[in-house]
């Protein structure tokens, strides 16, 4: 790990000006990722500001029933909320199914959002990594890439975001507000991550110097009945293979509101539009649900060893909608 | 050395910044790289070699301590980032020289082989038995909105993921777990404590 | 056979056996399950791991290692790197005092080396494997050091590589010799039976590479002192390994050369033999002159320490209408390299296991350049089973026959391929049991579900050979009667420590608080390496060895006094009991050791003694033996598998401690949950390079993969080995990835013969 000036931010404005600089500088949160990269010489800032002792650890209802959840709360405190539980129990589900409780412990909501992929081929500095290093190629469309995306990928990249929480938020149409030099702005959760493209090394619409400072879930009744369900190669503390979010209303058989999205599959939490809209106002049958599936995953393209995925994606799928029926 | 204070806490420019950490009750004064994990600030700074790096990757649980009662990987965070917090390494669990309920279960029940990974088991169950009376749920809670659980094996299991025994010493570990929960404490208080 | 081995055999196999064990019904220490007794320092943090001594001065010490497979370093820029805060020396090929070559391990026993590989260190521009150290970085702190690594830069020259195992396997070559076993044996027309059985399996299986990952990274302090001895702290599984081996890489005598390792966090084989690591530690403190410590990064095992090779490995059996084998092949190919020579003995345990009419057992082993493979818990004997209980599953199914059954009848009555006796073995025992206390039942493929889980039951014998070695004990019994064991032992979590103090205890008749045993350091006698599931046996028969000396002077010391009570007696007549020695048949006559010392005026009573040569392995066939019952479910959407119950119920001889025992079977069990279902080291055919040397990655069995793991055992002693006791270290992990996968076949009628059994394979 390289040297770096480290500097504590006691408020918003400060935390903002110290990134606003010209040499690069990383926020840091809990520590979980961005140590790691820096032990691995993937990220390598000159400044790395502390954000754990700004003001933003609370989980707050908002007057229009909206919630705030301030982007330094801790993983385990957010999966533990007692609004949460109630009013969004997919969004503890997806938090408690990732990690340890060790690293829930130290991980904030901000860096979760901000966590990077997984890729073996990220992670190890000789190999080619157009992400880490653009231009230089991409070692995993012809190497080990079982744990990669098979939706929205692109030639430059395949990697996927590993976050378990992003997929529930994603699902429950959070918004993230961010705040930079230049004031507030608010982004649509599913827009805030960026699909690989010609630029992978490019994850996300935030700026830099730009801090986020919360997520707002908006108020909506029928999450009430969701479900995160993970499928990985171990029984717990693994990333997820395939992950699936949904929140489901059924009203005289037929689907009223749905909500779906898709964690492990693609350099983003995916939304499931595709499978929503072919879901609204349907008959709650197997047979929607599975052609519901065919359709969100009608593109997607396996690779030599992620193939499996795309059917794992629709069974799993199915399998949520119909628990939450 | 170069040392800048500024009113907005610490910062340093140079190779080492002064730092205090409080372990186990006792103050610890430091002159570190910023760079340093608290991890090795721990075993190779301060010389308290009981908390183990399995990993360095937070894949393992081996380094895990306590700051102000839950539970960290200490690998994976900066050592200038834990100013002000109490933090508990293994070396501070058991009081007066009488092992805790939970090192003695340990002992009885085998709850270990090689003993690398067991500083890191003992303190994790420590925080993740309080984490359970506080009301925190888990990814096997049948229901996550509810405040009653069972302290089931598949509870304490899941709980105790984070924490890797390569020689296999599970079995042993959740009987350890059981024992000095029940021991300990007859009744489940189903406060929450995370809001 | 050559003409001297033939005679050996015949000779050993005349020769009258040893008198069995007196301890072997002993039940005093012996057989108790006594709680570690180290336990306290571990759970405090007290108990000292090899990084963890502070010494003056000291500096630290990390590795850059090569991204190629095979070539030669062209340019190396290390401007940048010394150029980093604190670094205090780079030793890369240009600038290292010139050493000699490390002399590997030898399996026939104490040679002059135990090296991992026979490459030279440091000494040219030569690549050999993607991950090869080429360069030491030795600085103030592990930050300045690790960080300045990373910034020296190299130019490669890229030469030919072999590194893909399927694309070679025409390459393979049969080994003139496995673990000092013949490579090949043939016993009847294998092939032809095959062809004209009534009933018949032959199947391919594939095993991938596994790593160890002892939790406890490769560590090591290396310190020159003042009188130019060199003190080694090194987290080894074999301390007179590390002596001689250092010794020998720098010119030094192995007595100069003090390996020292009292608590090691794990190994596995992983640290059986002396890799680079070691050696380069000592190599920077000779070319600083300071003491160094080097922790291994977890990546950096990955890329310096073998693990488990691949394997492909063909079993055909044939059996005649009533189930018994005909035939059975049992042919395969690992991958090894040019610097070590460890073809893995995945065919070994087929040699003892079944009766068959005819066998063809073939080992090749094709070379790669990678790092070396190594041992990893029970070698050949992991996979190998895996395979071999994998195809008798498969014609039980096919012959519609209970897979217990068809294991019964085929059960020899002596070794099928040695043709030699038996010392002990009570297989049949162990699965009656076994399927007791499982309630094991033989039901039809994919009979029996809970909703999206399909649930079924497998079984499989384990099976482990037995191993013992010379070892050497001193032990000094005082006059206030405690005594002092000492042994160059190991402790990686084997309950060594504990499960000899039972043994010294009652070998001297003394309470257990008043002995103790010293160990970890090779200042003491050499004991013997923890590998093979030796140490037990091999420390056992050195302390019995020594005890008998010891137990002779005091006889020698009390007979020749005319008072006292054992004074017409002969060394026959008396044991050990009750603090002293006493007549065997009037416990009242006899003297304790306390009074022996005082009426003879002297302090203490000291021998040192050497334990036999284990001629009784080549006259017996010695295995130990098990029968694994599982039963997983398995997630008919998704495959993912979970091992619900596990029963292992094992023949291994005497139990010595049921605790520690239990955890070690324990523990071979959960490594093979892994290596069965989450395990695998990602090997890029590209270039060599591993792809996940990460503990986030390398998914290692986390608690909730691993069920409630109940042990039971025969408990018969086996006349032939010391306490009548055989070791457990390694057994537990054989046949559990086969159980698993039987198991796996019965929830859902899908045959997985590819380890590990991700869930892509079920889908
Ligand atoms: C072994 C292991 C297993 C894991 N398993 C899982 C899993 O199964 N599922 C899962 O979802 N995750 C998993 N994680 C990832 C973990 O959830 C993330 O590392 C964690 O959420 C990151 O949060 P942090 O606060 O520690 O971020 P940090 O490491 O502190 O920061 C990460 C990034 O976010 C940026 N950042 C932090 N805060 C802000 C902010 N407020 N505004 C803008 N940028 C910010 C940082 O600059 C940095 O680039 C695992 C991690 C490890 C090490
Ligand atoms: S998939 Fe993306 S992150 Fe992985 S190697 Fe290719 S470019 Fe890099
Ligand atoms: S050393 Fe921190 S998690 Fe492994
Ligand atoms: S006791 Fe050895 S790793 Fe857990």
């Amino acid at each position: 790990m390289k040297l770096f000036t480290y500097k504590q931010a006691d408020g918003v404005d400060e935390a903002i000006k110290a990134a606003s600089t010209k040499t690069i500088s990383k926020f840091i949160g809990g520590g979980t990722n961005l140590v790691d990269l820096m032990r691995e010489n993937i990220e390598q800032p000159d400044t790395v500001i502390d954000v754990t002792h700004l003001p933003l650890t609370d989980v707050e209802e908002l007057e229009d029933g909206s919630i705030k959840i301030g982007s330094l709360v801790r993983n385990s405190h957010l999966a533990a909320n007692k609004i949460i539980r109630e009013k969004f129990p997919v969004l503890s589900q997806a938090i408690l199914n990732g990690a340890s409780g060790q690293l829930r412990n130290m991980a904030t909501t901000g860096g979760n959002i901000m966590q990077r992929t997984r890729c073996y081929y990220f992670y190890d500095e000789t190999a080619c990594c157009n992400k880490r290093n653009p231009g230089s190629g991409c070692d995993a469309i012809d190497g080990y890439n079982r744990i990669h995306a098979i939706l929205g990928t692109s030639f430059t990249c395949i990697a996927t975001h590993p976050s378990d929480m992003c997929v529930a938020m994603a699902m429950l149409g959070a918004k993230i507000i961010v705040e930079g030099k230049n004031g507030e702005r608010e982004i649509a959760f599913t827009d805030f991550h960026k699909l690989p493209g010609d630029t992978p090394n490019i994850e996300t619409v935030l700026q830099q110097g730009e801090l986020i400072t919360s997520v707002v879930i908006p108020p909506q009744d029928f999450t009430k009945n969701s479900l995160y369900r993970k499928v990985r190669d171990r029984a717990s503390y693994a990333f997820a293979l395939v992950s699936v979010a949904a929140a489901l209303e059924v009203e005289n058989g037929s689907i009223k509101n749905v909500r779906i999205a898709l964690g492990g599959v693609a350099h983003k939490p995916w939304r499931a539009f595709k499978a929503e809209n072919y879901l609204m106002n349907k008959e709650v049958t197997e047979e929607n649900f599975m052609l519901a599936a065919e359709e969100e995953l009608k593109d997607a393209k396996g690779f030599e060893h992620n193939s499996f995925k795309i059917g794992l994606a629709k069974r799993t799928m199915v399998s949520v909608l119909k628990e939450l029926v | 050395m170069n040392i800048k204070q500024n009113p907005s806490g610490l910062q340093a420019n140079g190779f080492t910044l002064p730092l205090s950490l409080s372990i186990n009750g006792k103050q610890y004064d430091l002159n570190i790289e910023p760079r340093v994990s608290l991890l090795d600030a721990l075993r190779e700074y301060i010389g308290l070699t009981g908390t183990k790096k399995g990993c360095n990757q937070g894949a393992c649980g081996a380094c895990t301590v306590l700051v102000d009662g839950e539970r960290i990987n200490s690998c994976m965070t900066l050592a200038v980032q834990y100013q002000g917090k109490e933090i508990t390494t293994v070396e501070g669990l058991a009081e007066d020289g009488n092992l805790s309920a939970l090192q003695q279960a340990f002992i009885e029940h085998d709850g270990f082989q090689c003993g690398y990974c067991t500083p890191g088991q003992l303190c994790s169950a420590t925080a993740m038995i309080e984490e359970f009376k506080n009301g925190m749920p888990s990814a096997v809670s049948p229901d996550v909105a509810s405040e009653e659980f069972e302290f089931s094996e598949k509870e304490i299991k899941e709980r105790m993921s984070g924490n890797l025994c390569r020689c296999g010493a599970y079995v042993g570990i959740v009987e350890a777990i059981q024992e000095a929960f029940s021991n300990k404490e007859t009744t489940v208080a189903h406060e929450t404590f995370y809001l | 056979m050559s003409i001297i081995s033939k005679i050996m055999e015949t000779v050993v196999q005349a020769m009258p056996d040893k008198k069995p064990d007196r301890l072997i019904h002993q039940k005093k220490y012996i057989g108790q399950a006594i709680n570690r007794v180290d336990g306290q320092l571990k759970v405090t943090g007290e108990a000292k791991f090899s990084a963890e001594y502070e010494l003056d001065n000291i500096c630290y010490a990390a590795l850059a290692y090569s991204s190629i497979a095979k070539g030669k370093i062209k340019k190396l820029n290390l401007s940048a790197a010394q150029n980093a805060e604190g670094v205090i020396t780079i030793i890369t090929h240009e600038n290292s005092l010139k050493l000699n070559k490390p002399v590997l391990f030898d399996p026939s026993g104490r040679s002059r080396g135990s090296a991992a590989m026979d490459i030279d260190i440091l000494k040219d521009e030569n690549i050999y494997w993607n991950g090869q150290p080429i360069a030491i970085v030795v600085a103030d702190t592990q930050e300045q050091a690790e960080h300045a690594a990373t910034l020296i830069a190299v130019e490669y020259k890229e030469g030919k590589s072999t590194l893909s195992f399927d694309a070679n396997k025409s390459k393979a070559k049969t080994p003139s010799k496995v673990m000092m076993e013949p490579a090949e044996i043939k016993i009847g027309d294998a092939e032809k039976e095959l062809k004209h059985a009534a009933h018949s399996t032959d199947n391919f299986y594939h095993t991938p590479r596994y790593n160890h990952n002892a939790i406890e990274p490769h560590a090591t302090i290396a310190a020159f002192k003042e009188d130019g001895r060199l003190v080694v702290f090194d987290s080894t599984q074999g301390l007179y390994g590390v002596t001689r081996t250092v010794a020998g890489v720098f010119s030094m005598k192995p007595d100069e050369v003090q390996a020292v390792a009292p608590f090691v966090g794990g190994g596995f084989g992983g640290k059986g033999s002396v890799w680079f690591n070691t050696m380069l530690c000592v190599l920077a403190a000779k070319q600083t002159g300071r003491p160094v410590k080097l922790n291994l990064s977890r990546e950096g095992v990955f890329r310096i320490i073998g693990g488990c090779t691949p394997s492909e490995q063909r079993v055909a059996i044939g059996a005649d209408e009533n189930g018994k084998f005909v035939s059975i092949v049992h042919s395969g190919i690992t991958a090894t390299t040019e610097h070590n020579n460890f073809p893995e003995q995945f065919s070994f345990p087929i040699r003892h296991l079944y009766a068959s009419k005819s066998f063809y057992i073939g080992q090749k082993a094709l070379n790669l350049d990678t790092v070396a493979n190594t041992f990893m818990r029970a070698p050949g004997e992991s996979i190998g089973t895996f395979a071999i209980e994998s195809a008798i599953d498969e014609l039980a199914y096919k012959m519609n026959m209970d897979p217990v059954e068809l294991r019964r009848i085929n059960e020899p009555a002596k070794d099928p391929t040695k043709e030699t006796e038996f010392s002990s073995r009570h297989l049949i025992e162990a699965y009656q049991r076994g399927a007791k206390k499982f309630r094991w039942k033989h039901l039809p493929p994919k009979s029996q579900r809970d909703g999206e889980w399909l649930i079924g039951q497998g079984i499989a014998t384990a099976f482990y050979p037995v191993y013992r070695f010379p070892a050497t004990v001193k032990i000094s019994l005082f006059a206030d009667g405690t005594a002092i064991v000492k042994a160059a032992a190991h402790e990686m979590g084997m309950g060594t420590a504990t499960v000899q103090l039972q043994h010294s205890a009652d070998r001297f008749g003394l309470p257990i608080e008043k002995v103790s045993f010293q160990y970890g350091n090779s200042d003491l006698p050499e004991a013997s390496f923890a590998g093979g599931s030796n140490q037990t046996v091999s420390v056992a028969a050195g302390i019995s060895s020594a005890a008998e000396k010891v137990l002779e002077e005091f006889f020698k010391l009390a007979s020749k006094n005319k008072n006292s009570p054992l004074h017409n007696l002969k060394f026959e007549d008396v044991e050990a009991k009750n603090g002293g020695l006493f007549s065997k048949n009037d416990s009242t006559k006899g003297e304790t050791y306390i009074d022996i010392l005082k009426e003879a005026g002297k302090g203490f009573i000291e021998a040192e003694a050497t334990s036999d040569m284990p001629l009784e392995i080549q006259k017996y066939s010695m295995g130990s033996q098990g029968a694994q019952f599982c039963e997983v479910r398995v997630n008919e959407v998704t495959g993912e598998v979970r091992v619900i119950r596990w029963v292992g119920s094992f023949d291994t001889g005497r139990i010595l401690n049921p605790k520690t025992a239990t955890s070690q079977f324990r523990g071979g069990i959960v490594m093979g949950i892994g290596m069965a279902l989450t395990e695998e080291t990602f090997f890029d055919e590209r270039n060599g390079r591993i792809m996940n040397p990460s503990l986030a990655e390398y998914h290692v069995p986390v608690n909730a993969d691993v069920p409630n793991i109940e042990i039971i055992y025969n408990d018969i002693p086996d006349e032939h080995t010391p306490l009548g006791a055989h070791g457990i270290g390694e057994i537990g992990i054989t046949g559990t990835a086969a159980a698993i996968a039987n198991a796996i076949f019965n929830a859902t009628g899908k045959r997985i013969r590819s380890l590990p059994v991700t869930l892509d394979k079920l889908l």
